[in-house]
């Protein structure tokens, strides 16, 4: 899912591109940025759009499965999106799974990133220990965690299941959202809040309406990750999902047989809702400012 | 600063210094023994202070002596080491700032950049439910009274530095605390925009009738607006008083020179007689005082001060008119500044004494190398404690 956030930043690189005070330099600088920044674009897209192209490919011979060779356009595969049996519930169990662990990692890493950036040490004793285990869980290799949760759930005799999933994709998603807002959060005014509170608002609401809107960028930043690395787990989810397969895991099993140019259908639908919601957050976050 | 209370500062100022005597007029804000340590550092230093109710109060005094760190512990967002604060006569010491009934216009202005100037004057009556169709009213009527009308959809990003402050000015008083706090609200305006913000500050003042603290450090603004002022220095208040009692009745070394100019000459205390008290200058003249105007009787070094601008200079060879001091000297300096004179006046002991003539027309106006006597009438004279002494005091509490 990372084409998500580039759209963003590639169309930052092309709007920074400074009018350089030296006019010989504006000359070159003017044909280089574009050129390498649609070079980086394309280099991003591409994989992308051969998925989407496959989704409109007619299929030879009896199965219904993927063939690399171009045999003619079809919409085929978007009308009969749902007929392949277990893909289409593998599929709404990731959304399912991705919203459910989205709000919960959203909430807890927020909330830990106003923790880390408002208290110290006298007052927040763990404070580095918290530090160096969100740094640890970004580190950590994923499989390696993926395999020790599987054995904690083994001995804790817990069911793998959907419940299992979601443990698993808050905690890898929480680290990432609390060091999102927290980059957010660093330009703070504290003067801000102790406005808030000279007016008469509790701390929960001058949260509510000072701090959680000022700091909401930051929190969608780390909604759209936490998001974004759910929906495509695969190392994770593939130890915990036991009878629950979320739609990587069912693809990478399907791999064996042979893929059904459904999942292409599936993938460009994410693709584009994933654009949709750039598309969105770039324009919102243009008016804001 | 109003007529009335001008007179009640003459009547002050003529019965002696009873700069705090009838505190018992409503107290409004009470400090008692009131410390702030910083590591080990004394930002406020056992702060004793009184604000009445309804007055225009300012706190005056160098960059670092404590003023903002004053109004935080006021405000509630900074806890006192030691001590107790009262608003009220309630002990607010330990209530958090969104229970006090006090505003504070901050000095970085603190508007809310995600709402509009009509949501951030509303902010507070917001959180008092303030009924709708009220709300629209107060915030326009208060937006009307600092000239910003029309301005209700504007983005604080959108505004000037003036129209800032006059919007965090409107959101604090929308709410009609009891108490308002303003820290340097003006020290990003110009000249201009300052005076007009001074006057309808005043206009302010006088008409919703809230007592104001007014933190600054610039002793004209504080000299123009206040009923009452405090100097602070080192975290602790050297004067307090109405602006007229605590310039011409200065009763430290730091405020005689801190609060407009002084002229200070070291002495010793060699006599009481006849509430007049004698002090021998190192040149050995005697200089008369008021004992009224002589904070510590006991001690004999003082320093001996006057007013440039109640110094009157005679040609040499003058006779002192009765009931004034005088010394010789001869001028160094003379400068002419259009509405009078500066001299600079070296006596004969070699200090050197400043002098403010106004520009009259008619009057005697040496120039430099001549020999002159100055002349002051004794009620005009005040001794206060040297600042050596003092600043030992200091040090030694310090550690
Ligand atoms: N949070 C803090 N931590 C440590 N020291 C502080 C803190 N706040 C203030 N101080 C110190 O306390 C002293 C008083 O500070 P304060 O802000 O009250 O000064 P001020 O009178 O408002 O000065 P200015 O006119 O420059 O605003 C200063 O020496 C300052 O360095
Ligand atoms: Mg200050």
């Amino acid at each position: 899912m990372s084409v998500l956030g580039d759209p963003q930043a590639s169309t930052a690189t092309v709007q920074a591109a400074p009018p350089s005070a030296h006019k010989r330099r504006r000359h070159w600088g003017r044909a280089v940025l574009p050129t390498y920044s649609w070079l980086v674009i394309a280099y991003l897209v591409f994989p992308i759009a051969i998925m989407i192209m496959y989704s409109f490919n007619k299929v030879v011979g009896g199965q219904p499965l993927v063939s690399f060779s171009w045999n003619g356009f079809t919409t085929e595969w978007y009308q009969k999106w749902s007929s392949v049996p277990g893909l289409t519930s593998a599929f709404w169990l990731s959304i399912r799974l991705a919203v459910v662990a989205t709000i919960v990692a959203t909430i807890l890493g927020t909330l830990l990133a106003v923790a880390l950036v408002r208290y110290h040490p006298p007052r927040f004793r763990g404070k580095t220990v918290v530090e160096q285990v969100l740094f640890l869980n970004i580190a950590a290799p994923e499989i390696v965690m993926g395999a020790s949760l599987l054995g904690l759930f083994v001995t804790l005799n817990i069911n793998r299941g959907f419940l299992t999933l979601v443990l698993a994709h808050v905690m890898f998603s929480i680290a990432y959202v609390t060091v999102t807002v927290r980059a957010r959060m660093a330009g703070f005014d504290r003067a801000l809040e102790e406005a808030a509170y000279d007016l008469g608002a509790t701390p929960l609401v001058t949260f509510m309406r000072v701090t959680l809107p000022l700091i909401m960028p930051g929190v969608l930043a780390g909604a759209l990750m936490a998001f974004a690395l759910s929906i495509d787990d695969f190392v994770t989810s593939n130890f915990l999902s036991g009878t629950s397969v979320p739609f990587p895991v069912w693809v990478y099993g399907a791999t064996r047989v042979g893929i059904p140019p459904q999942v292409f259908v599936f993938g460009a639908a994410i693709f584009t809702v994933g654009i949709g919601f750039a598309v969105l957050s770039i324009v919102i976050s243009k008016k804001k400012v | 600063m109003s007529g009335q209370s001008a007179l009640r500062d003459e009547s002050e100022l003529n019965s002696g210094r009873v700069a705090t005597a009838d505190t018992s007029k409503t107290a409004d804000v009470r400090f008692e023994h009131v410390t702030k340590r910083f590591g080990d550092a004394n930002a406020v230093d056992d702060l004793n202070l009184e604000v009445r109710a309804g007055e225009f109060f300012s706190l005056l005094g160098p960059s670092g002596c404590g003023k903002t760190t004053s109004l935080r512990m006021l405000g509630g967002f900074e806890e006192p080491t030691a001590g107790r604060i009262f608003i009220g006569g309630q002990d607010v010491t330990d209530l958090a700032p969104y229970r006090r009934n006090v505003n504070t216009v901050f000095q970085s202005y603190a508007l809310f950049p995600h709402l509009d100037v009509f949501e951030n004057v509303a902010f507070g009556l917001r959180r008092q439910h303030v009924a709708k169709v009220e709300v629209k009213r107060r915030v326009g009527e208060m937006l009307e009274m600092v000239d910003l009308p029309n301005f209700e959809r504007r983005q604080p990003s959108q505004l000037s530095g003036g129209q800032q402050q006059r919007v965090a000015l409107a959101r604090a008083l929308v709410n009609q605390p009891r108490l308002l706090l303003l820290d340097e609200p003006m020290s990003a305006l110009d000249a201009k925009l300052r005076r007009q913000m001074q006057v309808e500050l005043k206009r302010i003042q006088s008409q919703v009738g809230i007592t104001f603290i007014y933190v600054t450090h610039d002793q004209e603004e504080a000299m123009t607006m206040s009923d009452r002022l405090a100097v602070m220095w080192h975290g602790k208040i050297e004067g307090m008083g109405s602006p007229k009692d605590v310039y011409d009745n200065p009763t430290s070394e730091f405020v005689a020179t801190f609060l407009g100019a002084s002229n200070l000459l070291s002495g010793e205390i060699v006599r009481t007689e006849g509430g007049m008290v004698s002090v021998a200058t190192s040149g050995g003249v005697e200089i008369r005082v008021p004992t009224s105007r002589v904070p510590d009787l006991n001690s004999s070094a003082v320093k001996v001060g006057v007013r440039p601008e109640k110094i009157d200079l005679a040609p040499e060879g003058s006779s002192p008119t009765a009931g004034c001091n005088s010394l010789r000297g001869r001028v160094r300096v003379s400068t002419f500044t259009g509405v009078g004179n500066q001299y600079i006046v070296e006596t004969e002991s070699g200090v050197e004494v400043t002098v403010y003539a106004q520009n009259l027309g008619s009057q005697f106006a040496p120039r430099s190398g001549d020999n002159v006597v100055l002349m002051w009438p004794e009620e005009h004279t005040f001794t206060v404690r040297p600042l050596g002494e003092k600043t030992e005091i200091n040090e030694l509490e310090g550690d």
